[in-house]
């Protein structure tokens, strides 16, 4: 008896310990960017871009570019995974597919979500070069695409596979087709599901630094064309954060980017609750 | 009428051709890491590549040795911090904490776990580095500069914490109140229901959160990157610097284009990430499928 | 004079800020069989719960009164004494749910946490009880398969086996054959009313012909109250309260 309360005090001691550290590291990791972020932060900052740095004087500018450059990639990389990704998720359903080779799909696009992202920079950088293309907005659009398109689409995969059966044989009963069904109930029904699906994939595109490293690669200029190279808040970081005069560009950088990161959790949650309403359980 | 149907012909061999594309990008990808590969596997045997420790790619050298025991005390030790403290962080939250604090901390790990690698790896480099080179390798009587093996672990043990958390909260949130009620009825304590119920109950999501923070720690790239110090020899302690699979190519990327064996040889590389995490993946979903078979609830 | 196990005094539940149980006030005698009916969402689970202080477990929960098990009063217990208390009554659910272990473990599992026993008694421990709940025969040869393949009245007297092998006194039965066939719901009611001799055995049903069968006490919970109770033979044969007549001629339900 006595042992047995000995034993669940214990853990529940290192318990407590485990959770203080977790959110002891965290805390510390956001206070860091957030106060190093706000006290670098500017009008300058994000409406300018970097100024080459003449001897003696300290680079100055902003990180226009990189916001740009970010939003340029991430948005239309997001729009895209989420039109293939939602074809796919509905495709998935067994009204379509049957079970076995769905399943066989679904684990391929958990393998493909889980191969680290500097995979789809280096397919990507391959295919660029065998096609005579040089590092640009455009072919940085393909990787992330190609990083959120299983992201978003298992997502999506999940969200809809909680539709109840009975509302689908109801549209059936209607006699709906099958895409009418998957595009006009499932796709209502399924709905917070599949925007919180597209705004996870945002968030992961707009803040991974591997797969664009090859593929953006770098300017200080604002881009003009869909061909130019150009930098992104992530590949600023990489790039900034060892030179003490970068620094204070790359925390600006990493607060912008806590703060997207933040806007979208808190929006996808947001938006979560308010479409629920409408939600048939 | 006619038109529904065709309509609906179409939008179905639509479907079927965009699954069938980005299912095949899966075989894509390593056939085209495998043929990029093969180059340096010509001139140089796996055994070799695999187990010699010498990288000196202007001397037509690629031994991985040291890189692939780098990645293995990486994210090995990683684990080690982040599966204990995490799996007892998610059961006190489900199972412990007051309600409130329980609905105030998901949403928080959820943007946790949405926080870009980078933003890890610059508070790792400026923070943590100095940290480890003052005050941890001191007290290890270490010397180091802070860019080592062992602030890399750290850093991914920590961006591994929100994934193993959400996933196993989410988890243990699903087992029936009855299943625990018919553990405690029998005069078991809660931390016996815990140990032998709620683990036992969801050890199919457990292993599946813990194989998720494992690609997470074996794949990630950037953090590691800017933490770990990039040297390329077999370690003698923690507070060495080295090198990992992932951050070897990013470290090379600028090269190459340069060497076609030394391209080569970072496709390997690449090969041999993603022939692991697809190994892992495998080795998790059959777990997963004969737990689940096995203990249904 | 018959001799009362439990007894509650004033009893207040609240879930949620919603009174469940209001001035409970009821008497049940050992080793025998206590039903509770009442239509569903009256409050008969709560009731039962409360015995063994596993409301607890939930959030929000408000417990007022007393309830005395042979005449101490359970709710003063500190927090590290409620598993004797629990270990005292067994719980059989509404549907089963044997735990994600071998079906021997399953009965084993109390049986580990409370005694220290060698392999052979554990061994014997398990049989023992599987016999008590008709089991042994028709699980003696895979023992050591997962509980969860075996069919759900099967289950159901694993449970019941698991309750009886850390030797309660009484069995808090949550309208335990509501989910199972009616043969394999025959088989339960026959095994409580085997059980009744050597524990006191609450069993909280929504019908009235099994109560009939079975009780030899009876409690009449509606919305939260207890209208009537009794022993079966008055409580069926002449009911005092126009609800409870009410109730049994099937005007409420």
């Amino acid at each position: 008896m006595n042992r047995r309360t000995l034993e669940e005090r214990l853990f529940k001691i290192l318990m407590v310990g485990s959770v203080c550290i977790v959110i002891g590291s965290l805390v510390v990791i956001f206070g860091l960017v957030v106060i190093n972020g706000a006290s670098s932060l500017s009008i300058e900052m994000i409406t300018q871009t970097p100024r080459p740095s003449v001897p003696g004087d300290p680079p100055g500018g902003g990180i226009l570019n990189a916001i740009v450059g970010s939003l340029l990639l991430a948005l239309p990389a997001t729009g895209f995974a989420s039109l293939i990704g939602i074809g796919i998720a509905l495709f998935l359903q067994n009204d379509f597919l049957h079970p076995r080779y769905s399943d066989i799909i679904r684990f391929m696009l958990d393998v493909l979500w889980g191969i680290p992202s500097i995979i789809y920079g280096i397919f990507c950088l391959m295919i660029m070069i065998s096609i005579g293309m040089s590092s640009s907005i455009l072919v940085g659009m393909i990787a992330l695409t190609l990083l959120e398109i299983p992201i978003i689409t298992r997502s999506m995969d999940e969200a809809i596979k909680m539709v109840p059966k009975g509302l689908k044989e109801g549209a059936y009963s209607l006699g709906s087709t099958k895409i009418e069904t998957a595009f006009r109930v499932i796709r209502r029904q399924a709905f917070p599901g599949i925007l919180a699906g597209i705004l996870l994939g945002l968030g992961r595109g707009i803040g991974d630094a591997a797969s664009i490293l090859f593929t953006a690669g770098f300017s200080n200029r604002l881009p003009t064309s869909l061909f130019d190279s150009t930098a992104t808040l992530p590949t600023m970081i990489y790039n900034l954060y060892s030179t003490p005069l970068g620094q204070s560009k790359a925390f600006a950088a990493a607060f912008i980017l806590l703060m997207i990161v933040l806007i979208v959790s808190v929006l996808s949650r947001l938006l979560t609750r308010r479409f629920k309403k409408h939600i048939i359980k | 009428m006619n038109t529904r149907k065709l309509r609906d012909l179409i939008g179905t061999k639509t479907l079927l051709l965009i699954t069938l594309f980005v299912s095949s990008l899966f075989f894509l990808i390593f056939i085209l890491l495998l043929s990029r590969s093969l180059l340096v596997l010509e001139s140089h045997s796996i055994i070799e590549v695999l187990f010699s420790s010498i990288w000196n790619p202007d001397a037509g050298q690629f031994g991985l040795a040291a890189i692939i025991v780098d990645t293995i005390l990486v994210t090995g030790f990683a684990l080690l911090i982040a599966i204990p403290i995490s799996l007892l962080s998610a059961i006190y939250i489900v199972e412990y904490a007051p309600r409130r604090l329980r609905k105030t901390i998901r949403p928080f790990i959820d943007v946790l776990a949405g926080v870009p690698s980078v933003v890890y790896g610059l508070c790792a480099f400026l923070f943590l580095a100095p940290f480890v080179q003052n005050v941890i390798a001191p007290f290890f009587g270490a010397q180091s500069t802070g860019l080592c093996i062992f602030s890399a672990a750290i850093i991914l043990s920590i961006m591994v914490f929100p994934i193993i958390i959400s996933l196993c909260i989410e988890s243990f949130d699903a087992i029936p109140l009855s299943l625990k009620e018919a553990s405690l009825s029998v005069g078991a304590t809660k931390w016996e229901t815990v140990k032998k119920v709620v683990f036992r109950a969801s050890a199919p999501s457990i292993i599946a959160a813990i194989l998720l923070g494992f690609g997470r720690a074996f794949g990630e790239t950037i953090a590691v990157n800017m933490v770990i110090g990039g040297t390329i020899r077999l370690p003698s302690s923690l507070f060495n610097p080295g090198e990992t699979l992932a951050s070897l190519i990013a470290s090379k990327y600028g090269e190459l284009m340069s060497i076609p064996l030394h391209e080569s040889a970072l496709m390997l590389v690449a090969l041999i990430l993603f022939i692991v995490v697809f190994l892992f993946y495998i080795l998790g979903f059959l777990t997963l499928r004969r737990a689940k078979k096995r203990w249904k609830y | 004079m018959e001799n009362y196990q439990i007894e509650t005094k004033n009893l207040n539940v609240q879930i949620q800020k919603n009174s469940i149980l209001k001035n409970i006030n009821i008497k049940i005698p050992a080793k025998q069989l206590t039903a509770v009916i009442g239509p569903s969402g009256c409050g008969k689970t709560t009731l039962l719960k409360s015995f063994n202080r596993l409301l607890e477990i939930q959030d929000e929960v408000n417990i007022s009164g007393q309830i005395l098990v042979d005449g101490e009063n359970i709710l003063d217990r500190k927090a590290s004494e409620i598993p004797d208390i629990r270990k005292k009554m067994g719980l059989i659910s509404q549907k089963p749910y044997p735990l994600p272990m071998s079906i021997f473990e399953n009965v084993a599992y109390g049986l580990r946490i409370h005694h220290n026993k060698n392999a052979k008694e554990l061994a014997e421990a398990v049989q023992y009880c599987l016999e008590e709940v008709g089991l042994w025969n028709e699980v003696k040869n895979r023992l050591h398969d997962p509980a969860s393949r075996l069919s759900v009245g099967q289950q159901q007297r694993l449970c019941l086996a698991r309750a009886i092998a850390v030797q309660p006194e009484v069995l808090l039965c949550d309208e335990p054959t509501s989910a199972l066939d009616p043969i394999a719901a025959q088989q339960i009611e026959k095994l409580l009313l085997k059980l009744k001799k050597e524990y006191t055995v609450i069993l909280v049903t929504h019908t009235l012909r099994q109560a009939k069968r079975v009780a030899d006490y009876v409690i009449f919970l509606y919305f939260g109250m207890v209208i009537e109770q009794g022993t079966a033979d008055e409580f069926f044969n002449n009911p005092k309260n126009p609800e409870t007549k009410a109730y049994l001629s099937g005007e409420i339900s």
